[in-house]
């Protein structure tokens, strides 16, 4: 299977529709397999972002904010969603694979997490 | 006056913050978020503890990105700045704002903030702004039993009595609910939608009524549920029929006491939030076979409003059918102008078995599909055409033979069908014969979404 992250710099892209760069890594036997792609998109825009999850044949999405309308149009798709994710998407990834991403999660560094402490 | 800790940003000064209706965010030089009131934490759907510390425009989701330029100009300069935008709301709704960036220095340290106030401005941008006979905020309709639905709507806005909507798949369940929030005295409060089919029982129980660090695995820090968010403003749970048994019995206790426990948690807390439901199923039978408490029932029918299913709505469909044309050509910046007189016969024709939902989505295509400025019925969907020669309107009209054109679902309704979920149901074992028993081929061919057909094939046994 396929992850697909939006990214901003290292982290999740704060809007699925703004994103204008790509993390997809491959999964196998519940392990990324190989370095994860990062793949920069021509500009932005939720229907080309749509077609291009399609077209990898993505299985599971991580994303900031997406509207409706597309997040409908992925899960009908049979694609799972993980939307309003803030954090660092290689972390993400992560924690999706363990299946303890939810949507509205935060994901935050070992380093991030001590500083607050 | 001895003015004491106003090193700190003291509970009280939030207090005052969670009272004001508009999104009020406090973020230092970097951007970062120090505190944000309670109609923010309900816009964003995020607690302001469990993001303190993070980027604005990832907790807002802006359309600014990371470096807003003005906002950093209004930080450096000191000068007050007001920007439109838009961001995303926790219902993946862009709504458009207006953001007011005040700088503040602190009186002891002197180190900078910024108090970021964000105004909703979707009523100001719609063109116009009136509002059209026998429509409210979204729904419209010139039927009688819609007029029946606009007279009522005053009366459920100015009572804070519990609404049960019902009605069938499509018919405009969220937007009567949250026609009826915006036209009470709550509206300037959030209006927050929670699906109660669409998550597990223990996810759905700390989406409602929230949780404290700690009260289970990777929950890291305190989070407001849904109706701690929603505090001053509605509440809108809708599918409530699908709510699991364990959570009635907790729903019926703030319905009562207007006051619950968090998950973990062993502080009470206070809610002033005015409830709505609604559900495609029927309640009373639900109470019957044991799978809805009779007492919930009982509390959340207090006002009852039934949305009619579009087949219903004598003349609502050539009204809606032109709304939905204007709204889409404009939005694809598509030079189509009406319907041909065969579309329209066409149309006026249909079952729509997804009501309204449907009827825009057989507009949406015919707009992309068509080239020209006139939609005729070879820019509808197949499914439409299959079902042509099939006469809507009665039960018994609806069950004379199949349309002419072979390869739809209808093709083959039987002519004893005396109901309309009886036709349904016959409808929906067509379809998935015709496709191999493939679920997303019969829902294509029936014009449903899966998730609608899978419901309907629960609802019918089909399962």
């Amino acid at each position: 299977m396929k992850i697909l992250a939006t990214l901003q710099n290292n982290d999740i892209a704060p809007r699925f529709d703004l994103a204008t760069e790509i993390l997809i890594a491959s999964i196998v036997r519940g392990k990324i397999s190989g370095e994860p792609r990062t793949v920069l998109l021509p500009g932005p825009g939720s229907d080309a972002l749509c077609s291009l999850i399609i077209k990898e044949e993505v299985s599971l999405v991580i994303c900031g904010g997406i509207e409706e309308s597309h997040f409908q149009y992925l899960v009908w798709k049979k694609i799972e969603v993980i939307d309003r994710v803030i954090g660092p998407a290689p972390r993400a990834i992560e924690l999706a694979i363990a299946k303890q991403l939810r949507p509205g999660g935060i994901v935050r560094t070992e380093s991030t997490r001590s500083a607050r402490l | 006056m001895e003015n004491r800790g106003n090193e700190n940003f003291c509970p009280d000064l939030i207090e005052i913050l969670n009272g004001v209706p508009h999104g009020i965010a406090l973020v230092d030089q970097d951007l970062r978020i120090i505190m944000m009131n309670r109609f923010l934490e309900a816009l964003t759907g995020y607690s302001g503890e469990e993001v303190r510390g993070i980027y604005c425009d990832h907790v807002l989701r802006t359309g600014f990105g990371r470096n807003v330029q003005v906002f950093r100009q209004s930080l450096d300069s000191g000068v007050a700045c007001s920007i439109e935008g838009d961001i995303l709301g926790l219902n993946r709704e862009k709504i458009p704002m207006r953001f007011t960036a005040t700088p503040v220095v602190e009186r002891t340290g002197g180190r900078q903030a910024l108090v970021l106030v964000l105004e909703d401005i979707a009523d100001c941008q719609k063109t116009g702004g009136k509002k059209e006979a026998g429509t409210a905020k979204g729904l419209l309709g010139h039927s009688p039993k819609m007029q029946e639905i606009f007279e009522l709507l005053p009366v459920l806005a100015h009572t804070d009595s519990s609404v049960l909507i019902t009605g069938e798949t499509g018919t405009g369940k969220d937007i009567l609910a949250e026609a009826v929030h915006l036209a009470s005295r709550r509206s300037k409060y959030p209006f927050i939608k929670v699906n109660c089919g669409a998550l597990p029982e223990s996810l759905l129980e700390s989406e409602l009524f929230g949780h404290v660090r700690g009260a289970f695995t990777g929950a890291h820090a305190d989070k407001h549920g849904m109706f701690q968010l929603a505090q001053g403003g509605t509440i809108f749970l809708t599918e409530i029929g699908d709510l699991p048994l364990p959570l009635q019995v907790k729903l019926l206790t703030v319905l009562d006491d207007r006051e619950f426990f968090p998950l973990g948690s062993q502080k009470k807390v206070r809610v002033d939030v005015r409830l709505i439901t609604g559900t495609h199923r029927d309640l009373k039978q639900l109470v019957e076979v044991g799978r809805f408490r009779e007492d919930l029932f009982f509390r959340l029918n207090v006002l009852r409003v039934h949305l009619p299913p579009l087949r219903e709505r004598d003349g609502d469909v050539r009204l809606l059918i032109d709304y939905f044309l204007q709204m889409f050509a404009a939005s694809f910046k598509k030079n189509v102008k009406k319907l041909s007189s065969r579309a329209l016969r066409l149309l006026g024709g249909y079952r729509y078995p997804g009501n309204v939902r449907e009827l825009r989505n057989i507009i949406e295509y015919g707009v992309n599909i068509c080239r020209g400025e006139v939609i005729d019925i070879e820019h509808l969907p197949p499914y439409v055409l299959a079902d042509a020669g099939t006469p809507p309107r009665t039960a018994a009209e609806a069950v004379a033979p199949g349309s002419p054109l072979s390869g739809g679902p209808d093709e083959e309704l039987p002519d004893n069908a005396v109901s309309w979920s009886s036709i349904e149901k016959r409808k929906i074992l067509t379809a998935l014969m015709q496709t191999g028993g493939s679920r997303t081929g019969a829902a294509k061919a029936l014009g449903w979404g899966r998730t609608t057909l899978w419901r309907k094939m629960r609802e019918y046994d089909l399962g």
